[in-house]
């Protein structure tokens, strides 16, 4: 409740205010877990968006220019041999000086396919987690709202596709999709996509059902607001922020079944940098003792994984307030309990209800 | 206050289907939540509807306003037919028949600020055309319902207040498209008792300000009492008497209205010893209503008209069971036999296992000891071979009869059956029932 | 902690000694602004075969009072003072001997009943359970006996006993609960809010029930409620809270007729009664308890606000027989709360 000069920016600053509330009230542990994860992420987010600040070589770069003191690639428009003189990146170098990750036997420097790796992860990860985010939600708004048959089919439907391994599935789509167009990041995006649509599906119709039989929503209706502004302003609103959750956890699940889908090779075609497929590529090398072409694509796939399961759960625990009530670092946000003195089974939910009553 | 009557209410019912264990969908079990239900409501009165919690009086509140479909009946809001109308239809009434609901906590939606909240009916009719204008209006709303100074709220979100604040909100919000009806569901319930006083007086000089037409929901007599004009009180989804509140309170005439005011817990030490005439048990399961007068089962003045009915017998024997020794109940335990074996219909019992002969020797001869009067209205006990069946005469339903100016369901005031319904006796026995019969045939001596 | 109250102990009625003394009762809960004092420094006497009634708003400390009572409270709570049940100290005793404590000498009887019933047990079971962890010697029969005969004192049906909780009313869970807290014959019952939940004629049958409890058995009933009629229909004394403190205790016939402290008359003034005629209401909420006004804590929304009140936090005084108020307008508050010398 701030008073202010100018009502639009008061308004505009109580909004945010209430945005960020839960972040504050969470436990500290949740907050640490959000920060760890988040600064995982976001480096490997950089990663994908500047590759070339950090990698010295391009994802397929077998050669180089030689004494060129300016960019390596260079290349890109000159030919070896003719306008320029190029020397070959050695087979199988150990980390080290120059290539810190060393280099593989097609010549190629791990450390520049490791970075170039993030931006295929990333944009394929955040394609397909959208274009599930983009059909779950709204079927499962629908869904929850309508009832009837239409949910009946919809669950039916979406269990179907759950109960199907994510990655056999993500195959399957794949492989469907390989006779019809070019494999590339959209057709794995797509594969990757349609394994996450039930969860978004599920998660989002049962709250749906739960935030229907609110008194709020029975209000709406009494005050003669048509099913497309309960659904979208007094529903949509209620339910939207366990996307967050199973976002970020979907992420580190897609970038799991991505690796998987290349290390199987039905992935994004070779030499499009992807971790799991060049995983699948050194399986070789490492039998013949260079552990370094399959131990750094591996690391990534697992450090990125980390940083956004770190984001998911820390994000779940500041959402959901059930998980903060305990060790009374937060307060329960609504209580409907018309006589809260007297109320309450478990000790932690008591005293919360406590301090928010006194507070108020 | 004009007589003329905004509301009026024919004959309503509210049944929902229940679904009942895994296999049966939609079929069979039927709530009667309201069920034949008739009352106006008149321009400015406040009209209470006053039950327990099962009485189906929300169910009434849902009905009227069109958030729960009617089965049949007929609900007229000036002369327009209501039961029937479309969501789309009723949408453009909404505007005037307005409702503030229960649970002040959960009535709001959290993801909207005050402004948004309260001001969205007003953008929902087209009642205000730009953002600044339902700021305004939403301002000058919450300062007639004391939220003031209302820049205070406007921007707030509700978990930010207090009960007895989002209470004036849900007002506010209900009245803003200046509504001529509101239906308010236990709009004190949930709030302090320090609070409450307040929210019914803003209640108050808001219908004399606006000139409301109210429908008040609730539990609590008392407050019933000094804010409604007229009263209704509901039981198991029927009316029980109505009428103009000051003759309910002086002098009720149903037992169910009797037992609710000598309920209420006066703050009066001074007359804790006054005589109270409390009903036994519960409201019972809507899914099998009572036979008869729905009250009978509870009602301290039931006879035998009333329409005990065989579970009576069994319930009967279970209440007597709690205040007698123990050596009486081993012994009248193996007359009746397992309890669960006890094979009961509307009109018959049958007690497979026990002692039959000594139990249709003790129903004949002891059958006063039983708590209720649930021997009078037996028809007749039969021996069979190892059975007893007892079978009890038809339960007419009571009518509604004008007493004292006012509508009362209950045969104390002359046996009269409901010209509709399911429970309709057939006219003899109803005349049956009304005569004194002193000794029954199957009392009459010790065989049959 | 020694005395550091006027003596309440001066009840003329029963010349036994109480069965529980409260003394300076202190309840507190960690909050990340600070501790929050519930209960502040609390006193009261309960006799065999009498009741209390406890009464305030909501955030008064009337729950935290009946949970200190038997130390059912979360982790984190500190809880100071003394509590003596037939002389025997119970606040810095051994978990185990709390533990016989609940239920054999206090029981606690809740607002949600169903809360508390396992849905999968029958209801006899309940009884053996509670009944073989207080006394390992009684054999399920016996247990199963009692039980009944415990059941049938609260109007349940013998032969219902082997059920399940949901197959029983609202009402009658609540009757369970009561005999699954008599079933060892505590001399203490704290009910909290016992009927708040039921509707008013069950409400009626369930204090008929408790209070035919209290006369029959000699039990000291503790009635925490936010109903000031329940209280004067049940009740032979009265404490009423306000933020954390009693600030009136006394007969309920005297508090109801004369009422000495300035909350306890807003209290009854904003009753909704059959007999209202006035809709009276007390402006505010209750302070904040983690930063309690310094003085008088009802002096923000007090109509009176005594002379001194901004300056001294009044003590409970003697305003009459068995009666006490803390408000400066009575000789004898103005010494202060909690700043005697022990």
């Amino acid at each position: 409740m701030v008073a202010t000069a100018d009502p639009v920016r008061g308004a505009l600053r109580t909004r945010i205010e209430h945005a960020m509330r839960p972040w504050r009230r969470a436990n500290p542990m949740a907050r640490w877990l959000v920060i760890v994860g988040g600064l995982i992420t976001l480096t490997f987010a950089f990663l994908a968006l500047f590759p070339n600040v950090v990698a010295p070589y391009g994802e397929d770069q077998y050669q180089y220019v030689v004494g060129s003191t300016d960019d390596p690639r260079l290349l890109e428009d000159q030919r070896c041999g003719t306008d320029v003189e190029c020397e070959q990146i050695p087979r199988r170098i150990e980390p080290g000086e120059g290539h810190p990750f060393g280099t593989t036997s097609a010549r190629l420097d791990v450390f520049s396919r490791v970075v170039h790796g993030a931006r295929v992860a990333f944009s394929i990860v955040l394609l397909s987690t959208l274009l599930a985010m983009g059909i779950g939600v709204p079927l499962g708004l629908m869904s929850g709202y309508r009832g009837g048959k239409l949910d009946r089919v919809l669950v039916t439907l979406m269990d179907a596709i759950y109960v199907i391994p994510g990655l056999l599935l993500a195959i399957i789509v794949a492989f469907v999709l390989q006779q019809y167009f070019e494999p590339g990041l959209a057709s794995a995006a797509v594969a990757v996509g349609v394994v996450y649509v039930p969860q978004y599906f599920r998660v989002i119709r049962n709250h749906t059902l739960s935030v229907k039989e609110e008194p709020f929503v029975e209000a709406a209706r009494a005050m003669g607001a048509p099913p497309r502004t309960i659904v979208g302003r007094y529903i949509f609103f209620n339910v939207v922020q366990s996307v967050p959750v199973i976002f970020t956890l979907n992420a580190a699940d897609a970038v799991l079944t991505l690796a998987g889908l290349g290390f199987l090779g039905f992935g994004v075609p070779y030499p499009l940098a992807e971790w799991g497929l060049d995983v699948s590529r050194a399986i070789t090398d490492v039998v013949s003792g260079f552990w370094w072409t399959a131990f750094f694509p591996g690391l990534a796939i697992m450090a990125l994984v980390t940083g956004l399961t770190l984001v998911g759960e820390g994000l779940n625990d500041i959402v959901n307030p059930l998980l903060r009530v305990k060790g009374f670092k937060g307060r329960v946000p609504r209580r409907r309990d018309p006589a809260p003195e007297s109320q309450a089974a478990g000790g932690e939910a008591d005293v919360s209800q406590t301090i928010t009553r006194e507070n108020s | 206050m004009t007589d003329d009557a905004v509301l009026e209410v024919r004959d309503l019912h509210t049944h929902f289907g229940v679904h009942q264990g895994l296999f049966s969908r939609g079929d069979g079990a039927e709530v009667r939540a309201v069920d034949g239900v008739s009352f106006d409501v008149r321009r400015g009165e406040i009209f209470g509807l006053v039950g327990e919690s099962g009485s189906g009086k929300t169910t009434l509140g849902r009905t009227i306003l069109g958030l729960a479909p009617a089965t049949s009946g007929s609900i007229r809001w000036k002369g327009e037919e209501l039961v029937g109308l479309g969501e789309k239809q009723f949408r453009p009434l909404r505007r005037h028949l307005a409702m503030i609901s229960q649970d002040p906590n959960a009535a709001l939606n959290p993801a909207m600020t005050v402004v948004q909240g309260v001001g969205h009916p007003l953008r929902i009719h087209g009642m205000a055309s730009s953002r600044a204008e339902v700021r305004q209006r939403v301002a000058q709303m919450l300062e007639r319902c004391g939220l003031t100074p209302a820049e205070r709220f406007l921007d707030a979100y509700p978990e930010d207040l207090s009960g007895g604040q989002k209470q004036r909100l849900v007002i506010a919000r209900a009245l803003i498209t200046e509504p001529e009806f509101v239906v308010a569901d236990e709009p004190v319930a949930a709030l302090d008792m320090s609070v409450r006083a307040k929210v019914l007086e803003l209640m108050l000089d808001l219908k004399n300000e606006m000139g409301l037409t109210y429908l008040y929901i609730t539990h609590d007599l008392a407050s019933g009492k000094f804010l409604c004009d007229r009263i209704g009180i509901l039981y198991l989804g029927q009316m029980v008497e109505w009428g103009e509140s000051d003759g309910i309170y002086d002098d009720a005439q149903h037992p169910y209205t009797r037992s609710l005011l000598d309920a209420i817990p006066l703050p009066d030490p001074s007359r804790r010893d006054r005589v109270k005439r409390l009903p036994r048990g519960e409201i019972p399961d809507a899914l099998q209503p009572p036979a008869g007068c729905r009250f009978h089962p509870r009602c301290p003045e039931a006879f035998a008209a009333c329409g005990f009915e065989g579970r009576d017998l069994v319930e009967a024997f279970e209440e007597r069971w709690t205040s007698v020794d123990e050596a009486t109940f081993e012994r009248e335990l193996d007359m009746v036999g397992k309890l669960g074996d006890v094979e009961v219909t509307r009109q018959e019992v049958r007690f497979p296992s026990g002692q039959p002969h000594e139990l249709a020797v003790w129903l004949r001869e002891h059958g006063e000891q039983l708590p209720t009067r649930v021997t009078t209205a037996i028809d007749d006990v039969r021996e069979d071979a190892d059975a007893v069946v007892v079978r009890f005469r038809d339960a007419p339903e009571p009518a509604i009869q004008d007493v004292d100016g006012r509508q009362v369901a209950c045969h104390l005031h002359g046996v009269t059956v409901r010209p509709d319904g399911d429970h309709v006796g057939d006219p003899d026995a109803v005349t049956a029932a009304r005569e004194p019969t002193p000794t029954p045939s199957w009392r009459a001596t010790g065989e049959p | 902690m020694a005395e550091s109250v006027p003596t309440f102990t001066t009840d003329t009625a029963t010349a036994t000694a109480p069965v529980l003394e409260v003394r300076d009762l202190s309840v507190s809960y960690g909050t990340p602004r600070g501790p929050l004092h519930a209960v502040d420094r609390v006193s009261f006497d309960l006799h065999a075969g009498e009741s209390l009634g406890v009464v305030g708003e909501s955030g008064c400390g009337k729950s935290s009072l009946g949970r200190g009572l038997m130390q059912l409270l979360p982790v984190g709570a500190a809880v100071g003072g003394s509590v003596r049940l037939r002389g025997e100290e119970l606040i810095g005793t051994s978990n185990s001997r709390l533990r016989r404590a609940r239920g054999e000498d206090i029981a606690l009887v809740f607002q949600e009943p169903m809360t508390r019933l396992d849905p999968l047990m029958r209801v006899s079971d309940h009884f053996v359970g509670a009944i073989r962890a207080h006394r390992p010697k009684v054999s399920k029969d016996e247990a199963r006996e009692m039980a009944r005969e415990a059941l049938a004192q609260m109007g349940i049906p013998r032969t219902r006993a082997d059920n399940f909780p949901h197959e029983f009313s609202g009402g009658m869970r609540q009757r369970i609960m009561i005999a699954l807290g008599i079933v060892l014959r505590p001399a203490v019952i704290v009910a909290d809010e016992p009927t708040t939940a039921l509707d008013v004629i069950v409400e009626a049958q369930i204090l008929d029930l408790l209070d035919r409890l209290r006369s029959d058995e000699e039990v000291g009933l503790m009635l925490i409620t936010h109903n000031l009629g329940i209280v004067a229909e049940t009740c032979d004394r009265v404490a009423v809270m306000y933020a954390g403190r009693i600030v009136e205790i006394g007969p309920v016939a005297e508090v109801f007729a004369d009422p000495k402290h300035p909350y306890t008359q807003g209290l009854l003034a904003s009753v909704i009664s059959v007999d209202t005629t006035e809709l009276v209401s007390i402006d505010g909420s209750p302070p904040d308890l983690v930063d309690p006004p310094p003085a008088c804590r009802y002096r923000p929304r007090c109509p009176i606000k005594a002379e001194g009140s901004d300056r001294i936090d009044p003590a409970l005084t003697s305003v009459g027989a068995d009666h006490q108020a803390a408000c400066l307008l009575y000789e004898g508050a103005e010494i202060g709360h909690g700043k005697v010398q022990a």
